[in-house]
């Protein structure tokens, strides 16, 4: 079994890394609060993303869930390269000239090095409405990676987009309408074909349906896992919808103000969740069922969600933790461990 | 159980450039003293134009209630004047909203938001309403609540908003609490917080509740009886564990099937196909047609009534469907294109 997350923070993976396509050591992303209008000084940060790990297979889908504000969007921008990241490494592996497979490092890629390896990952955006131009036609739309990345000639592009708008479900007579004249999941579908146009391995899909209509949301599932299998794709999927994530998620990390909490197997996870902010997230889930829902047993936490601008010393999730004990207002933090083959939990109470 | 509001045949449009919206269509339920009613809807499908109708709070133009009565306590409040209605909403009715920040006045402290219902609608002087305004957020759970009086809406957190919202809303003892989709912007460890808050000043000041929300696992733990609407009308009406168990309307149905469930096996979901419903057309026939694996030919021209389900002993389980779901094979081939 090889280990998807290193217990100390600075030691790599040095197992088994022959399907790991993604490799996320020690990331962390600090937005800065400045204070003073012209001699601006740092007086202090939000920690959105601090100290986060985890390693995504070939082929699989890493579900990141946690309630707004706990970092998982930015976790996903700052491994794309799309915010700076304040420390850590991503990797990917990508294959050289030889057909020889190596990790390359993203956070030290500029420019033109990293406008390539942009190529291989891509994101699929939460709001269909603001992710679309709207002085675009679909056409252009779908084929700006391309005429970016200067792929193929005018003619194959328009016959490639048709080829993609089918793909997604989308009849290619639209190709020349525009995006107010699409529902939202029609535009999701746009924003996805968009997102497969050069081919890439890896997508980051941030929140993908939690701007639609609820019967719009099975659509769009089916979609990614369609294309997943079609493609041999390997997904980031952020999401707050837990039921949503067991269904379409090999493997969840939980996370909570900008640390990972727990990291598991999908019905590891929700079979036997061992952190107690992931007891309580799961147990707020309401079913579909009436029956069950009048049964159910609740853990209520109480209190509200400290800022990651000043986060509790010690476990961050001390403040409404129901098993809280003295060893948990102390730093440092408990460490991320694993407590049954490819179960990570992040508790004094478990450890 | 005593009827506490009657809507019947309410109709609501919106003349806009774009041409007539058919927001609300001939809908009809009664709501009895200390029922909770969970309404499941769709963007789009006049969830909210619903509710702000029986507030009398439609903007005109462009909207217009076409017809129908909306009688509560024995007074049709489409026929009440602007300052009749406006003693109505906050002491009978209260309405809490899906975004707590819209809807409190972010110059004023919550205190004097809560404090001016009560001396409008109670008669209180101001320092019976100051004390009663604080005994109102320590009941829906925010502790220091004497010093939280002075504080402004950006001080307070998003569900700590919501409890400010709820606080509002109970301050003058309404018989009637409409919530629009409350909890939709909130977490869902805070969502659980309120829903459980709900529930138990429910049962305290035994009001009724009209609990609008797209989350059918949300109206599951609730309501007592549920209205589903597709397009501006209702396609199922029942008792929630009936309408779960036994549900009759292929819209409803597809909603379920297309659900994840946390506490059930992994399987492809069964998708609803097509898109919402562009509610500029009028409807003909059935609304649902265009998307239902289940229809026949004469649902694109015989609109359904809402008849009591066959087989139904009671009577109070209703469906608009020409079609008995139980009996039909689903035809999931060639429904409407994408």
């Amino acid at each position: 079994m090889t280990s998807p997350v290193p217990q100390t923070k600075t030691a790599p993976n040095t197992g088994n890394d022959k399907d790991v396509l993604v490799r996320v050591r020690g990331l962390k992303k600090h937005f800065p609060i400045t204070s003073g209008v012209i001699f601006q000084r740092q007086v202090g940060a939000v920690k959105a993303v601090d100290d986060v790990s985890f390693d995504i297979y070939k082929g699989e889908t890493l579900g990141l869930v946690g309630e707004s504000g706990c970092g998982k969007s930015t976790t996903g921008r700052t491994v794309l390269q799309l915010y700076e990241p304040t420390a850590g490494s991503v990797q990917i592996k990508d294959t050289d000239e030889n057909g020889r497979e190596e990790f390359k490092e993203l956070t030290t890629m500029k420019g033109e090095e990293l406008r390539k390896m942009r190529r291989r990952m891509q994101m699929i955006f939460q709001d269909p409405y603001a992710s679309l131009n709207p002085r675009m036609s679909v056409g252009r739309i779908v084929s700006e990676p391309l005429r970016i990345h200067n792929i193929m000639g005018k003619k194959e592009q328009e016959e490639y987009v048709e080829s993609l708008l089918e793909r997604v479900g989308l009849n290619p007579y639209y190709v020349n309408r525009y995006p107010h004249e699409f529902s939202g999941g029609q535009r999701q579908r746009i924003g996805i074909a968009r997102a497969l146009a050069l081919e890439p391995s890896f997508i980051v899909a941030d929140e993908p349906i939690s701007a639609l209509d609820v019967s719009i949301q099975a659509q769009v599932v089916n979609l990614l896992e369609d294309l997943q299998e079609e493609l041999n794709l390997t997904y980031l999927f952020i999401a707050h919808d837990l039921s949503m994530v067991r269904h379409i998620c090999d493997r969840v990390a939980v996370m909570y103000l900008g640390k990972i909490v727990e990291l598991a197997p999908s019905n590891e996870l929700y079979e036997n969740p061992l952190h107690p902010y992931t007891q309580a997230l799961l147990s707020a889930v309401p079913v579909p069922d009436p029956v069950k829902e009048k049964k159910a047993q609740r853990i209520i936490l109480t209190g509200d969600v400290p800022s990651p601008a000043n986060p509790p010393r010690g476990c961050n999730f001390n403040t409404r933790c129901p098993v809280r004990f003295g060893l948990c207002y102390q730093d440092p933090d408990p460490e991320l461990i694993e407590v049954s083959p490819g179960h990570f939990v992040a508790c004094h109470r478990v450890q | 159980m005593a009827v506490l509001m009657e809507v019947k045949n309410l109709v609501t449009r919106f003349y806009t450039q774009e041409g007539v919206v058919y927001a609300v269509n001939d809908i009809s339920y009664t709501l009895n003293e200390g029922e909770t009613l969970g309404v499941v809807v769709e963007s789009g499908s006049g969830k909210s134009v619903h509710s702000l109708a029986i507030m009398g709070l439609i903007p005109n133009p462009p909207g217009k209630i076409e017809g129908g009565e909306v009688i509560f306590r024995g007074r049709d409040l489409l026929k009440l004047s602007s300052e009749e209605m406006r003693l109505v909403r906050g002491s009978e009715i209260a309405m809490i909203f899906q975004d707590p920040m819209t809807s409190l006045n972010p110059v004023l402290t919550v205190g004097s938001q809560i404090t001016e219902a009560l001396k409008l609608h109670m008669g209180m002087n101001n320092k019976e309403a100051r004390a009663r305004a604080a005994e109102l957020l320590s009941l829906v759970g925010i502790p220091d609540a004497e010093r939280r009086l002075d504080n402004y809406p950006h001080q307070f957190s998003g569900g700590m908003r919501q409890r400010v919202m709820i606080a509002m809303g109970l301050s003058c003892n309404p018989k009637l609490l409409i919530a629009d989709e409350p909890t939709t912007a909130l977490d869902v460890t805070i969502q659980a917080q309120i829903i459980d808050l709900v529930k138990r000043l429910r049962d305290e000041f035994k009001m009724a509740i009209v609990w609008i929300s797209h989350d059918l696992g949300v109206v599951a733990g609730l309501a007592d009886n549920i209205n589903v609407m597709y397009a501006g009308t209702i396609v199922e009406r029942g008792p929630v564990e009936q309408v779960f168990a036994d549900t009759r309307h292929p819209y409803t149905l597809g909603l379920l099937q297309s659900l994840p469930r946390l506490d059930a096996a992994e399987q492809r979901l069964i998708q609803i196909e097509g898109s919402p419903p562009d509610m500029r057309n009028p409807i003909t026939g059935c609304p649902f047609a265009p998307r239902c694996p289940y229809r026949l030919e004469k649902c694109w021209t015989d609109t359904p009534p809402l008849e009591p389900v066959p087989g139904d002993a009671s009577g109070k389980h209703l469906m608009a469907c020409h079609v008995d779901v139980r009996e039909a094979e689903p035809n999931r081939e060639g429904v409407a294109p994408v």
